[in-house]
């Protein structure tokens, strides 16, 4: 058989996955159901004053944002480690960082993307003004998108694992924190009238960092769990 | 070079030489720790403008810096395990993890106890004390995926994947804190920040770190013979060996 | 000095002293759990050779 090329493979890996992920469409919409249902809680649990919601506005979306996005990235590789299509590719001699970094990209675009589009209209509804969007959806792009990695890597490690979401969550959080904090000081910052750039850079770092080393933990932590 | 390093690395030679050199850890350790308490309870004068309330640091700062310390042990002892794949060294990672969750309690409790008399409360968001905090919830994250395998290979490999994670993070953790704090509340720090001391003043720091040190020495050792027995339970050496 | 401005800390005894009783507790709590788990380890491993021992003869 002839060997596909690194490319070829990661493009079917990912098509393959937003092909299978269009049949299930309640788990990509779950975790928008969920965000938008957290979002709500807040202003019932603290004040339906907008004038004061809107301090916490910024935080409240990203950490929303966060916990939703962990909470679809849990079974991001069960079903494959499962079927055994995940021992194929690592028997397969292609670049398992690659595959599976495509396959974290489809993942991304079907669970990350939605929640960054939707967040304007939830900050919105948090009292969040109209200038800050611009920085609250750039935020989030690069904070989910190197989110996705990491809980790549947390999913990873726990495919084999009993009630691995509430482990996940504990591994992957802590590890998450520096993402919420130059998230949402990034829009407050915006709303504040200062300049974003700062920790909007800071993230787009932390992004390419995830995005270099990531998929090699990834594929390390894969190995590991297919291989016992 | 790799012939003696497996030597050493093999387990019966590994615990007969871990039991020869716990003593000289341990006795030491005691002495230097006893004596680096008196210093600051006693010798050491009160600072102006804390009064003796700053003795507290004479604990507080060594376990803050063993709690990092031994965070970046165990990832290194991880990676040596994942690379080499040399049992010994995950087992030192394993033996590491609660100690060093034990020591960021301590500097947590600490901290919070120096915080109260300082700050007038028992918490303040303060950059020292939240990374402290969340390198415990990292302490908890590893322990947590640990203890969630039966084989302990696997315990090793994956928790050894997660450790090396967490120290590229850590620093990115202690920036991002850092950098948070000072947008916040920039006044409130400076209380606790380092004052001016009198280099005399850092004898006993230095000493209560270096008996911490020496302390953890002897936990390794003790716990890697633990380690040891427990992984090598049905291997012919131990028949002979005790 | 003398022993009662000691104990007393310069007003601050409850603080100084609850950090360094808290550090003694946990020093000593890390050495007794290590001395118990080898222990522990120890024995069992024992009583294993042992009962190898018994059902080879």
């Amino acid at each position: 058989m002839r060997r596909a090329n690194v490319s070829a493979a990661a493009a079917l890996v990912f098509k393959r996955d937003l092909t299978l992920a269009l049949r299930r469409w309640d788990e990509v919409t779950q975790p928008l159901i969920f965000y938008v249902v957290v979002t709500t809680l807040f202003p019932l649990a603290t004040t339906p004053d907008l004038a004061q919601l809107r301090t916490i506005s910024g935080g409240v979306v990203w950490v929303a944002a966060l916990l939703s996005s962990l909470l679809a990235l849990e079974s991001l590789f069960r079903s494959d480690v499962e079927d055994g299509t995940m021992e194929q590719w690592v028997l397969s001699g292609q670049p398992l960082a690659w595959l599976l970094l495509s396959k974290v990209a489809a993942h991304w675009i079907l669970t990350g993307l939605p929640l960054v589009l939707i967040s304007p209209v939830v900050g919105t509804a948090l009292g969040l003004p109209f200038d800050a969007w611009g920085t609250l959806v750039l935020s989030l792009l690069l904070g989910t998108a190197t989110l996705s990695v990491l809980g790549g890597i947390g999913a990873a490690l726990t495919v084999g694992v009993r009630r691995g979401s509430v482990l996940l969550s504990l591994l992957v959080l802590p590890l998450a924190m520096p993402l919420l904090i130059f998230g949402a000081r990034a829009v407050s910052m915006q709303m504040d009238g200062d300049s974003p750039a700062g920790p909007l850079q800071l993230l787009a770092a932390i992004f390419f960092l995830a995005l270099s080393l990531g998929p090699l933990a990834m594929s390390a932590a894969i190995r590991i769990s297919v291989e016992s | 070079m790799w012939t003696w390093l497996h030597k050493f690395a093999s387990p019966p030679h590994a615990y007969r030489l871990l039991g020869r050199l716990a003593p000289w850890f341990g006795w030491p350790a005691l002495v230097i720790i006893l004596l680096a308490a008196w210093w600051g309870l006693v010798r050491a004068p009160a600072d102006y403008q804390q009064g003796d309330a700053f003795r507290i640091l004479y604990v507080h700062a060594p376990s803050a810096w063993m709690s990092m310390f031994i965070y970046v042990v165990m990832a290194v002892a991880a990676g040596i395990g994942l690379i080499w794949r040399i049992k010994l060294a995950h087992a030192a990672a394993a033996a590491s993890a609660a100690v060093g969750a034990s020591f960021t309690f301590l500097a947590l409790a600490t901290g919070s106890i120096w915080g109260k008399p300082m700050w007038g409360t028992w918490w303040v968001w303060d950059a020292r004390l939240t990374s402290e905090l969340i390198l415990l919830f990292l302490y908890f994250g590893y322990m947590a995926l640990r203890a969630s395998f039966d084989d302990p290979q696997r315990a090793d490999r994956a928790s050894a994947v997660l450790a090396i994670v967490g120290v590229i993070n850590v620093p990115i953790i202690h920036y991002s804190v850092e950098w948070w704090t000072t947008l916040h509340q920039p006044a409130s720090v400076t209380k606790l920040d380092k004052p001016s001391i009198a280099i005399e003043m850092l004898y006993p720091l230095f000493m209560m770190i270096v008996g911490f040190q020496l302390y953890y020495g002897w936990l390794l050792c003790r716990r890697l013979r633990a380690e040891i027995l427990r992984r090598e339970r049905n291997a012919t050496w131990l028949k002979e060996g005790i | 000095m003398d022993l009662q401005s000691f104990f007393n800390m310069g007003g601050y005894a409850g603080f100084v002293w609850s950090a360094y009783g808290l550090t003694a507790v946990v020093l000593i709590a890390n050495w007794w759990a290590a001395r118990r788990r080898e222990s522990e380890e120890l024995i069992s491993a024992r009583r294993r050779t042992q009962q190898l021992k018994e059902s080879r003869t």
